[in-house]
């Protein structure tokens, strides 16, 4: 990195880290988090746990031991998932402070890509952790060795994984800056959001595994941008996809990104346009 | 004949409270993950007085003094340690609801008005939280209308007020249910010059005529030298003066400040039984102890010597006074 | 002007000025009511892979799915002002609950009736319909009034539990998330029946926060099938009472945790 590149990003690391350690202050959220999510990924290991010890038939897309790793993925990273806008945006929009996000020396959509990466990550560091820690060492202790998290299914797959994990983060944090520009549409913008929550809960498969909905929706839920924040890469750190296949993965997650990107920087030009006629 | 009981006594009250410590910066951050100091702050260490019905008291000490825990106190809010604090006969902590009913709280900082409701609503509302019969609180609430100028004001929500207006209508909010003691705690913070006068003249009106319990906490210095017959000075959980404005200044110093503005702003302005204070261009500002020479013959001595303009004496600013007090204090903090 | 009046003036007024915001309200509600459907969807889509739960259909799961879709919706309605408690004693608000001559309770259920989960309230409603109208059943009054009585039950539950989360605002506002594994993740689960579980969980579920009680118990008597954990229907019937009962209890604690923040102050 040259120089005058570190500097240039300097305001950015600047307010990723100032976030980050604001963040990090909610140690009591933290736990209480993480035990949250260990009560979603106990209750819904049960639930599977039925589901396929009911079921006649063998085959199945998915393995319960497929799913339970998924599972655990699922809730380590559910942080890193862009079900939620920044609340600290929402503020600034209501208070009409956002208006003073023009008189900063930055390049706004990056500004704002830096805050949602911030946003994105430092609950997630503090959760996913323990929660891994939880879910592979704790659990067999407990005697619960089958509803552990597997290590990933081979270091291909692994190399593979590292890969679409980067990808899936700079794809949720463009969805997430879009989440939070949308905000600057007050009434419209809240809608906005809820659209898109609802559509990244679903369809990244983060509810269901991707994998387990009916045949005749599996090519719909794979083209559309979402199942590049769960499934595709969880799915390759189980091995369900193959690692050679991973290159699909991340030109799925790439060329979403960009898209959501350009989209992006176009729509918060338009919205800060609207903040500074209307007055905030 | 016994002695009336004195409306508000408080007699020794101790409180602590237990304060955590964060240490800065990103290690200090992780670092309190795992652990937390704490220490134990003395916010008050056995403070007295006790006030008449229908006095109008200010209550002054520098920031962390103990003022609003004092207040939280006698609101019935906090309870203390240790200590006896009696309200028109009640034990405020003790009885809650119905010492609260008997009193009105406005904090200049934060409004008690629902924040999307137009300011009759809300009036309204307190009118049904605190029981008030229709009958009581018509008249009530229109002459508090009336008084206040809040007419035009009765539709709009709260949220659409100005912070002068604002506080207006948190006064008669406070007043609705009549209470014979009234807390202020910075009514006049912010305010523009012409809203604090009419809060200033309100709440002498309602001392003077009305006989209501006023204890006034502010920074604002204007406030207490227009208001206040009486004044404590709390600083570090002790109270260190309690007595009229000029008791309290008089203690301090007797000093007063004679400023003159010279016609010409070159001149050197000095005088053996003065002290320079302050030059500002034209104008000189001396400090004089007037029992070593007298304001007359100061005044002579200075204008004989230099052309005036103008010149006026004055007592030195209240928050000098008090700072020296706090410096006078030995339980002061250091710098 | 006594209590309940009190709470209706209270109640009027949140409404109303929810209503204010027709525009953005509907929009809320409408985004719910997709966002609990593709919930449901998610369900059905597991019973169309797999075919059943441990010998339970896609309508019993609907029947529990609904009742306690519904009394969570009906929880947060009236509990809000306990939501976000958090947020009040952060901001120095409580102070003025405790200088009005009110219990800091009926204050806190004033504070909003909220119509925000309206959507998640159709939308169980639309489920326990669906469950209603598939299961092989007699709708006889006292069915109904157990189903009635359950969903009033489950509210008090999930009322208790946000009562609590409340409460342990007073120690810490940095903590309230702990809950959302028993509200949020208290809703998730009982929309399967308890018997799927492992034990230590039901058990937990029977008789800390009794959830089971106020929704599978008195569900199996519903549906009028055996309960293969092995109650009697005299126990399913008289479950619901667990929930007014954990209500009560959380409201104690309030009242501790009061206590407490008027000799800290914070």
């Amino acid at each position: 990195m040259t120089a005058t590149t570190a500097i240039a990003l300097r305001p950015y690391a600047a307010i990723v880290s100032a976030r980050f350690r604001m963040l990090l202050q909610y140690r009591a959220a933290a736990i209480g988090g993480l035990w949250t999510q260990i009560f979603f990924g106990l209750v819904f290991l049960g639930v599977y746990d039925a589901f396929y010890r009911s079921s006649l038939q063998q085959a199945h897309p998915m393995s319960f031991a497929q799913v339970v790793t998924y599972v655990w993925l699922g809730q380590a990273l559910w942080a890193m998932l862009p079900w939620n806008p920044d609340g600290e945006v929402r503020a600034m929009v209501r208070s009409g402070a956002v208006a003073y996000e023009l008189c900063r020396p930055v390049d706004l959509y990056g500004l704002w890509y830096a805050r949602a990466l911030a946003w994105r990550t430092a609950p997630t560091v503090l959760r996913a952790m323990p929660l891994c820690l939880f879910a592979t060492v704790v659990l067999p202790l407990l005697g619960l060795e089958e509803w552990r998290l597997a290590p990933p299914a081979s270091i291909e797959s692994a190399i593979a994984f590292a890969a679409a994990f980067v990808c899936m983060l700079l794809l949720g944090c463009a969805l997430t800056a879009l989440m939070n520009v949308s905000l600057l549409w007050t009434l419209n913008g809240e809608g906005a959001v809820l659209l898109m929550a609802a559509s990244v809960t679903f369809f990244s498969g983060m509810i269901i595994p991707l994998p387990l909905f009916p045949d005749w929706a599996q090519p719909i839920v794979q083209a559309l941008p979402f199942a590049g924040l769960v499934d595709l890469p969880f799915r390759v750190y189980i091995g369900h996809i193959p690692p050679h296949d991973v290159v699909a993965v991340l030109r799925h997650q790439l060329l979403w990104t960009i898209a959501l990107v350009v989209f992006g920087r176009w729509l918060l030009a338009r919205g800060m346009r609207r903040i500074v006629v209307q007055g905030g | 004949m016994p002695q009336p009981q004195p409306q508000i006594v408080v007699e020794d009250l101790v409180k602590t409270f237990r304060v955590s410590e964060r240490a800065p910066g990103v290690w200090g951050a992780v670092r309190g993950l795992v652990h937390r100091k704490h220490r134990t702050v003395r916010a008050l260490d056995g403070i007295s007085f006790t006030l008449e019905a229908g006095e109008l008291v200010g209550y002054i000490g520098p920031n962390g003094a103990g003022k609003s825990t004092t207040v939280k106190i006698l609101a019935g809010i906090l309870v203390p340690e240790s200590g006896r604090c009696e309200i028109l006969g009640r034990v405020p902590w003790k009885e809650r609801i119905a010492h609260v009913a008997g009193i009105g709280v406005v904090f200049g900082q934060r409004t008690q008005l629902w924040w999307d409701l137009p300011v009759a609503d809300s009036f309204e509302l307190l009118r049904d939280i605190y029981r008030v019969p229709q009958e009581r609180h018509v008249p009530i609430r229109d002459e508090l209308i009336a008084l206040l100028d809040l007419e035009p004001l009765l539709d709009m929500p709260v949220r659409q007020l100005s912070l002068g207006q604002r506080m207006r209508c948190d006064l008669a909010a406070a007043l609705l249910h009549a209470p014979p003691i009234l807390f202020l705690d910075e009514p006049t913070i912010g305010l523009d010059a012409v809203s604090k006068l009419a809060i200033r003249d309100f709440v002498t009106r309602l001392n003077r005529e009305r006989g209501v319990t006023v204890i006034l906490t502010t920074h604002d210095m204007d406030d207490i030298e227009a208001l206040c017959t009486r004044v404590i000075v709390i600083a570090d959980g002790h109270i260190l003066s309690d007595g009229t404005l000029s008791e309290l200044r008089n203690r301090v110093t007797r000093e007063r400040w004679l400023t003159v503005d010279l016609v010409n702003p070159e001149e050197h302005v000095q005088d053996p039984d003065a002290t320079l204070i302050r030059r500002d261009g034209h104008r000189v500002c001396l400090a004089f102890d007037p029992q070593r020479i007298s304001p007359a013959e100061l005044i002579q001595r200075v204008t004989s010597a230099h052309a005036i303009r103008d010149l006026f004496v004055e007592n030195p600013p209240i928050e000098t006074i008090v700072a020296r007090l706090y410096g006078e204090s030995p339980r002061s903090r250091q710098p | 002007m006594n209590a309940l009046r009190l709470y209706g003036r209270y109640a009027s007024i949140s409404l109303r000025s929810q209503l204010e915001y027709r525009a953005s309200f509907l929009m809320q509600a409408g985004g719910q009511f997709m966002i609990t459907g593709l919930e449901f969807l998610g369900i059905w889509a597991l019973f169309a892979r797999f075919g059943s739960i441990r010998g339970w259909a896609l309508e019993e799961i609907a029947l529990f799915y609904g009742m306690i879709s519904i009394s969570w919706a009906i929880a947060d309605a009236f509990a809000r002002g306990f939501d976000v408690f958090g947020e009040i004693v952060k901001q120095g608000d409580f102070d003025r609950l405790l200088l009005r001559p009110r219990s800091t309770v009926l204050q806190l259920f004033g504070h909003e009736l909220t119509l925000r989960r309206l959507g998640r309230f159709l939308q169980g409603a639309a489920v326990l319909t669906f469950a209603i109208v598939t299961v092989d059943v007699d709708w006889s009054a006292d069915r109904v009034a157990l189903l009635l009585l359950t969903i009033a039950a489950g509210a008090c539950t999930f009322i208790g539990l946000v009562i609590l989360q409340a409460t342990s605002a007073f120690w810490t506002t940095e903590t309230l998330e702990v809950w959302n594994a028993f509200t949020y993740g208290g809703v998730t689960m009982s929309q399967y029946p308890a018997e799927i579980y492992r034990p230590w969980f039901r058990r937990f579920f029977t008789f800390a926060i009794p959830l089971a009680c106020v929704n599978y118990f008195p569900g199996v008597a519903i549906l009028g099938r055996p309960d293969p954990l092995g109650t009697s229907l005299a126990f399913q019937r008289l479950a619901p009472l667990a929930g007014p009962i954990f209500l009560l209890i959380a409201l104690q604690v309030w009242k501790f945790g009061v206590r407490h923040y008027r000799s800290t102050g914070s």
